[in-house]
């Protein structure tokens, strides 16, 4: 075990696959000699070598393209979009190419293309380095939508990412790179002590697909992702209200079953999540719980998002979900 | 089959972190090239002014050569006041920068010449589509530096109500339009933009630039195949300042070739030293009077030298050796104009020392005057409506009913 910020998890989970697996290639915008602007890819290429490890031109959609097929061609590449605002030049190559390929050509072809890519807000980056467009991934059939929180879970998930022979999203909250977010832009921790950065130094997976009961309680259901997850934690302990905190990790395939059985016990439920509420993924869970568990519901569930703008710059606190407007929701639940 | 060892051609950049950099001597002069007739001149008439490079201003300070602009004095001293403003600009954002007064910063330290000279070779109705490397532009439209702080420290006074980081300026009354962070993106746009002018018969031209790195997206070819069908009055620079953050233009193209790219699209395509006042000057004065006349848009490659780091949060001593900048065969934008008009007789070290005192006051003084309007490290900001604000013409139901619940917590 070692104590590894979330930069450092995901370097040694990619260290090991490139051990591992002679297919595992990384590459991206900056991420070979210079080891990424984030550091994550750092000491990779001078390990690995330049032909496991490179630099690609600018450009999005070549390097979803050239990740294509390759995994076509036998390699199980892994990419890197620099923040996830700029993976739109890509989106053509993802949702029509990479999420169906298995499907078009009856299961003849494949290509596990795993995308790495930081998102979400909390580092003043306006709206092209802030946004979290997890839904726009979930919303295409096809592909597995992963989102880690903790260094434990970045480096478990992104190993079955990479395992995985299904094309992958994996969304990293970059405001978690170097410690947990609690919702107090003062306030910056890192992830030093903290147990989820407790990290095995050997290899090790998190199924997709598996959440995590982060908190648990009797009273309430908070689900969240990314970052939001210790807001939520936070926002808890401020609400003085006993809650089970599920960190979803993968958005597709959801763990249905964890939040059924979670909502049948506490009968209430907040939805938390940074990206804007209309057509958020809140909303797909929102329905599908109504549908399994309505006569187990005790209020309404509510949902707490990003507001259905674009992502600020200097007003960003008052965009993203903070404690008190996830604890009010919370509160909200246990009127009935 | 055997297994054979790896073969991907991986590019490097030509110097390291430890390496001595040291760039062949240009074999290019001033008076290599001729000026074709910008009114009749097709890309095939470009071939040599793409291979070679258009300069003016040579080693021994003095202008010469067809591209020779014929620049009065007056107009010397304004790109040069232009230009050191920019700069001692940047360096004070950049100390704003580290105290915490703004997020971030981007220099255009080493390519001031770009948008200055570019821009004032222009009429005043023509469309500027920059990036975050060619503010300098506001400076030739007449922009207010308390109005660019105001933006960049993201207070009250921003004229884009802290909706976007710092040096994402748009200043509409200088058709400067509004800089977005998606690299490329303006370049394709640009074409649209003059193709409307074209549409209305009126007599305007857009300039864009996309950096060496950009012209690897997919907008960079958008935009020269649309420009060419069309034949839009842009002007469309690829600035080639060698770097993308940490990426060499090796990984921009495998031919090494910027300029030339624009010939088989039918472009008419030049070269010419990005750090050369009276080269770029002349250039963008050709590739208007090009557009005006009806003969389609100019490809220009702008070759330069990224001095700086390409923003607040890079750290370039991790790629580049820290002084390969100073080993760039086309020197330094600023020196160069100023050894110019001193070698003519029109500009003085002394006159120099003094320009570049008065400028820091009065950069000072802007500064000071911005941050009376408050700063992100302490504030005010723009009110929070603004976050619902001019998402759409009208706010809708959804946004005035969360903009409600926002109020009513903050209350709370």
């Amino acid at each position: 075990m070692a104590n590894m910020n979330m930069i450092q998890s995901l370097n040694n989970a990619l260290d090991i696959m490139l051990e591992n697996d002679d297919g595992v290639i990384v590459f991206g915008e900056d991420v070979g000699y210079f080891g990424g602007v984030f550091r994550t890819t750092d000491g990779l290429q001078a390990k690995h070598g330049e032909h496991r490890v490179f630099d690609s031109p600018l450009s999005e959609g070549g390097i979803l393209s050239a990740a294509f097929g390759m995994g076509l061609n036998g390699l199980r590449p892994v990419v890197e979009i620099q923040f996830a605002d700029y993976i739109f030049p890509a989106y053509d190559q993802i949702v029509n190419e990479l999420a169906k390929i298995r499907h078009r050509s009856g299961g003849e072809f494949w290509s596990p293309v795993t995308v790495r890519t930081p998102a979400g807000g909390g580092i003043r980056g306006g709206h092209h380095h802030s946004q979290s467009p997890e839904s726009q991934f979930t919303h295409t059939p096809g592909l597995k939508v992963a989102y880690c929180s903790t260094p434990f879970n970045a480096k478990g998930l992104l190993i079955s990412a990479i395992e995985s022979n299904d094309p992958v999203i994996f969304f990293e909250p970059k405001r978690c790179y170097r410690g947990p977010f609690y919702g107090d832009p003062h306030n910056v921790p890192t992830w030093e002590g903290h147990p989820e950065a407790e990290v095995p130094e050997a290899h090790y997976s998190i199924p997709l697909g598996e959440a995590r009961l982060a908190m648990e309680g009797d009273d309430c259901t908070v689900i969240s992702w990314g970052a939001m997850v210790h807001v939520c934690e936070q926002a808890i302990k401020d609400s003085g209200v006993s809650c089970d905190l599920i960190d979803l990790q993968t958005l597709v395939p959801w763990d249905r079953d964890a939040i059924i059985k979670s909502i049948e016990k506490t009968g209430r439920c907040v939805i938390v999540h940074e990206a804007p509420k209309t057509s958020g993924f809140g909303a797909e869970m929102a329905a599908s719980i109504q549908e399994r568990c309505f006569y187990h519901l005790e209020s309404p569930i509510e949902r707490v998002t990003g507001w259905d703008t674009p992502f600020p710059h200097t007003t960003e606190w008052d965009y993203m979900p903070g404690p008190s407007r996830i604890a009010a929701a919370i509160h909200r639940t246990q009127v009935n | 089959m055997d297994k054979k060892k790896p073969s991907l051609n991986i590019p490097d950049a030509p110097y390291r972190p430890g390496d001595e950099a040291s760039f062949e001597s240009w074999p290019w002069q001033p008076g290599d090239l001729e000026m074709p007739d910008p009114r009749k001149c097709g890309s095939e008439d470009t071939v040599p002014h793409a291979a070679g490079l258009i300069r003016v201003l040579g080693d021994d300070n003095k202008a010469s050569g067809a591209w020779d602009p014929g620049l009065g004095a007056d107009e010397l001293r304004q790109g040069l006041e232009y230009m050191v403003r920019l700069r001692i600009f940047d360096d004070r954002m950049m100390k704003m920068q580290r105290t915490g007064k703004l997020s971030f910063y981007m220099r255009s330290y080493g390519e001031e010449c770009v948008a200055i000279a570019q821009t004032m070779a222009l009429e005043s109705q023509d469309w500027i589509f920059p990036t975050y490397r060619q503010p300098g532009a506001q400076f030739v439209r007449g922009r207010d530096m308390v109005s660019m702080i105001c933006h960049c420290i993201g207070n009250v006074e921003d004229n884009i109500k802290g909706r976007q980081m710092p040096v994402h300026y748009s200043y509409r009354e200088g058709r400067f339009i509004s800089v977005s962070s998606p690299v490329g993106t303006q370049f394709s746009q640009a074409v649209g933009v003059a193709m409307a002018s074209q549409y209305k018969g009126l007599d305007e031209v857009t300039i864009t630039w996309i950096g060496d790195g950009a012209s690897a997206e997919g907008d960079y070819h958008y935009a020269l195949n649309f420009a060419s069908v069309y034949k839009a009055p842009v002007i469309l620079n690829v600035v080639n300042n060698q770097w993308a953050i940490s990426t060499h233009a090796n990984f921009a193209t495998g031919g090494g070739e910027f300029a030339s790219r624009g010939l088989p699209y039918g472009l008419a395509s030049l070269r010419v030293d990005g750090n050369d006042f009276l080269a770029l000057y002349s250039v963008t004065k050709w590739a208007r009077q090009r557009a005006a006349a009806g003969a389609g848009a100019t490809h220009i490659e702008v070759l330069t030298y990224r001095a700086g780091a390409h923003s607040s949060s890079d750290d370039p001593s991790r790629y580049r050796p820290g002084d390969e900048h100073t080993k760039w065969p086309g020197g330094d934008p600023v020196e160069r104009l100023r050894d110019h008009l001193i070698e003519i007789g029109e500009w003085s070290e002394e006159k120099h020392t003094e320009l570049e005192k008065r400028i820091d006051e009065e950069v000072m003084s802007a500064y000071k005057e911005a941050v009376s309007h408050g700063d992100l490290a302490t504030g005010p900001y723009p009110s929070s409506d603004t976050i619902f604000t001019e998402v759409y013409q009208e706010m809708p139901w959804h946004l005035e009913e969360q903009f409600n619940e926002m109020m009513e917590e903050s209350d709370g």
